[in-house]
């Protein structure tokens, strides 16, 4: 069984004495406090969300006309003036006790070219336009560089995208479920042999195998047969990383990793690039988010209280549905905010409105805010970093301005 | 100082059972002098010869988009499609042809070469057709000027439409050109994006002797630099700037805007001394150590600007200096350096990777590569790829890394050798002693190949 050939492993590196306690997740290095009990977890949505189809100012005189068909398709109402996406209606219960929020109508400092690439560029490297393409290392890492303490397992990014967000000269660790190793158990102890005196090799093939037993154990409940069988091993990697992993495995692993040392986890979700029939393809997007958020809550257990989830998106979509049934790229959107952490049930926003002549060049959700000042008072109520540093090093340019009071 | 098999593993693609290492370092440069015959075997087009193809695309693109009715549209979607998948496996079949390079090439440091330029001079498309030039671009942009002069090479990077296209100088327009001023209401300047890339990437360096005013003049100066679907590379006097610009403390250019004025610059920007120290500091990290010894650059650049930036002469330096072969500290192989020194030591044949579908060309070498960490022709930023070891292997792409040792060759080849062969084979006779014992003790013959392969022994160069 496969989970049981990794703990031979493991025991046997044990026996040997050496690879385990050079391991960085073994050393008591790791273990040493951490430097925040706080808990944030960063989702990235890439395609552009619809802010207006997902947190919905229904009680705007002019919605109607820009989104009919949103009015009677199972809405949840939220405060009398916005209504919730139906395919979030499993997140209803959180927004009844506090842990889901939304801040709406804002905006990266990107404006009017509306590129997939450059809008995620500018979102994970938390820029000002001017310096758009010039930032190489993202937000997370350029907080994590300046955090005293922090270490390889504080931030952890989840999946097989290359995330911006998480690059650069500050150590985080990474792994994707999908990415599981399948060895016979005898390569496995081979492998820590030919490994062994390389300490850059030994560390992460012992924590690549370590990260593959726990993932195979907890996500498949039970074990494949594995009789020595690796021909379909890197098949099986590849279908699943085509595929992607599943959100929900992806935030159970990052639930693991949180209740331990592991104090920010990041990952992103595809699927919101939403041009045509968005009616068939927001839903299947929105379930991505839903079930990510609802498996952090169930596995975070106790920890969820200290925990602050936030989904953002490179840029919001139209205000007008396009010919197709969809919408096209826009500027100013929403951000999901849930956790233990948040102080939720409203939807945070200077709402711009949107009659025609409050839209932005007449045709996007006008942003009123730069969502970079919602991530920084975050930072700052999770974890008490610095406003100079927010406003100096890990958002340059931004001025983080009044506290919108989103983390409890 | 020279080894054979030293030599292969750390400038070359690695050992190989069928080709005998290189004899001495004379013997290596004489090949990066002579005639390039990896290219010719295995031969990749260029823009000229697919430019048919890529118009016939992009008839089936516009069609698609363009097409309002919904019918039509549907069976304007299926052609397009269509086409994609052609261009997605014309992309597949080259990408064959270049590992097989590495692979089967008696030329290894030339192949190696080119894949240090190509980053170097990082250009990436946005769509399917820029997409599938990338690798033709560098194919007619940096693969004939690697022993030649870097001002060459840089010429010929800096205005291929590829460059043009990813840091967006197609767009550029001067201020007071005549195109300018003929529609003033569409509002179009300046783009500094490839200006500023050129001084920080190419030549002087991140932290180099320019100022945000030299950044400016020059993207002034390049104005001008444009290409057409029809005729490639081509330079528009009425977009360029009129007037001279100033960069770095001299005047280029003068009323009538010409082509002249930027390879002049080009050339000056070449010759800097910042230039040959950024250039030749980056060489000796890829190729020798991620902390090189300080005299192996020193003398190198010494090199570099006494022949006017004559990349043969910089190697010939490199290669004849004791620090380059001090195998303590060694390099981690980056994804492709590990795949195609894989398949080298393998003995791979063209059949296996010509004639396959392209789909298994997908799954056995391109997808894998992106598992790694090193997507193909899609390097994180204009800057490239990361040299330090630390960034290749962390436990997922370390993973993703063994995973492929121990399937892949099997699936490629279906018969293979055994494995206690294969250690020499791949090794050398350096092979240590633990990976000896793994490759005998293994279960079977793919575990024992994947084993060898897997080795830090073999992942380092």
């Amino acid at each position: 069984m496969k989970s049981r050939s990794r703990r031979n492993f493991l025991s046997n590196g044990l026996a040997l004495g050496c690879s385990l306690a050079a391991s960085p997740l073994f050393t008591p290095m790791t273990f040493a406090s951490a430097p925040w009990e706080n808990r944030l977890v960063v989702i990235i949505l890439r395609g552009g969300m619809d802010g207006l189809d997902v947190v919905r100012p229904v009680g705007a005189p002019e919605f109607a006309d820009l989104r009919a068909h949103a009015l009677d398709d199972g809405g949840h109402d939220l405060d009398g003036f916005f209504a919730l996406h139906p395919a979030l209606g499993g997140l209803m219960p959180l927004w009844q006790e506090g842990d889901l929020g939304f801040v709406h109508a804002v905006s990266t400092p990107y404006r009017d070219k509306r590129s997939h690439f450059d809008g995620q560029d500018i979102l994970e490297a938390g820029s000002g336009e001017a310096s758009a393409g010039r930032i190489r290392d993202g937000w997370l890492n350029r907080l994590l560089q300046n955090v005293p303490g922090a270490h390889a397992e504080t931030a952890y990014a989840i999946g097989r995208a290359d995330m911006l967000l998480t690059r650069g000269a500050a150590r985080i660790a990474d792994w994707s479920p999908d990415a599981a190793l399948s060895l016979s158990p005898q390569a496995e102890r081979l492998l820590e042999t030919v490994m062994h005196d390389d300490p850059l090799f030994r560390d992460a093939v012992t924590e690549a195998l370590t990260l593959s037993a726990a993932d195979v154990a907890e996500a498949n409940g039970q074990d494949e047969s594995d009789d020595g069988d690796t021909m379909g091993g890197m098949q099986n990697m590849m279908q699943k990383a085509r595929s992607g992993a599943r959100p929900e495995t992806i935030a159970s692993f990052a639930a693991k990793r949180l209740r331990g040392d592991t104090r920010i986890a990041a990952f992103s979700l595809n699927g919101f690039d939403t041009h045509a029939r968005q009616r068939a393809g927001l839903p299947r997007a929105l379930d991505q988010l839903q079930k990510a958020i609802l498996t952090l809550k169930q596995e975070l257990g106790p920890v969820w209280g200290k925990t602050a989830v936030v989904a953002m998106t490179e840029f919001g979509r139209t205000a007008r549905v396009n010919g197709s049934g969809g919408t096209d790229h826009g500027t100013a959107g929403a951000m999901v905010l849930a956790g233990g952490a948040v102080r939720g049930g409203r939807v945070v926003s200077d709402w711009p409105g949107l009659d025609e002549a409050a839209l932005y060049n007449r045709r996007d959700l006008l942003p009123t805010r730069d969502l970079r000042a919602h991530t920084g008072w975050m930072l700052r109520g999770l974890f008490g970093v610095e406003a100079q540093l927010l406003e100096s090093t890990v958002f340059p340019g931004l001025d983080l301005g009044g506290n919108p009071g989103l983390i409890l | 100082m020279f080894d054979p098999e030293h030599a292969e593993i750390r400038f070359g693609c690695g050992l190989s059972p069928r080709i005998a290492p290189v004899a001495s370092v004379p013997d290596m440069l004489a090949r990066l002098k002579g005639p390039d015959t990896a290219a010719r075997r295995f031969d990749i087009p260029s823009l000229e010869a697919f430019r048919p193809e890529a118009l016939k695309f992009k008839a089936l693109q516009d069609a698609f988009y363009f097409t309002k009715n919904p019918a039509e549209k549907a069976e304007a979607k299926k052609a397009f499609q269509a086409g994609s998948k052609v261009m997605r496996h014309q992309a597949y079949r080259w990408f064959g042809q270049m590992i097989l390079r590495r692979a089967l090439g008696e030329d290894g440091m030339r192949e190696r070469l080119m894949a240090f330029w190509a980053d170097h001079f990082t250009a990436q498309g946005r769509d399917i057709i820029s997409r599938t030039v990338q690798i033709i671009y560098v194919e007619e942009a940096i693969r004939p000027h690697v022993s030649g002069r870097f001002a060459d090479m840089l010429k010929a990077a800096i205005t291929h439409p590829l460059m043009l296209i990813y840091l967006d100088q197609h767009r550029s327009i001067g201020p007071n050109s005549r195109a300018a001023k003929r529609k003033p209401e569409k509002k179009r300047g300046l783009n500094e994006n490839l200006a500023r890339e050129l001084l920080e990437l190419h030549t002087l360096g991140v932290g180099g002797p320019y100022t945000q005013d030299d950044v400016r003049q020059l993207a002034e100066l390049l104005t001008g630099l444009r290409f057409t679907v029809e005729d490639g590379f081509v330079f528009v006097p009425a977009r360029a700037e009129p007037g001279a610009e100033t960069i770095l403390g001299k005047s280029y250019g003068g009323d009538t805007p010409a082509l002249s004025d930027i390879h002049a610059v080009l050339e000056d920007l070449a010759a800097h001394p910042a230039t040959a120290r950024h250039l030749v500091q980056k060489l000796a990290v890829h190729f020798v150590s991620d902390t090189p010894d300080p005299a192996l650059v020193d003398a190198m650049t010494a090199r570099y600007r006494d022949t006017g930036g004559d990349l043969h002469e910089v190697y010939a330096e490199m290669l004849n200096h004791p620090a380059a072969w001090d195998f303590t500290r060694r390099n981690v192989k980056q994804p492709i350096d590990f795949m195609g020194s894989s398949l080298r030591a393998l003995d791979i044949s063209p059949r296996h990777v010509q004639r396959v579908r392209p789909g298994k060309i997908l799954v056995n070498l391109v997808t894998p590569l992106t598992l790694m960490g090193q997507q193909w022709a899609r390097a994180p930023g204009p800057d490239g790829w990361p040299e330090e070891d630390a960034q290749w292997i962390t436990p997922q792409r370390l993973a993703a890394r063994l995973q492929w040792a121990m399937d892949v060759p099997f699936r490629l080849r279906r018969v293979l050798p055994d494995p206690r062969d294969f250690v020499g084979t791949a090794l050398g006779r350096d092979a240590p002693e633990a990976v000896r014992f793994a490759a005998s003790a293994a279960e079977n013959r793919a575990e024992g190949v994947g084993l060898v392969l897997a080795s830090p022994a073999f992942q380092r160069m």
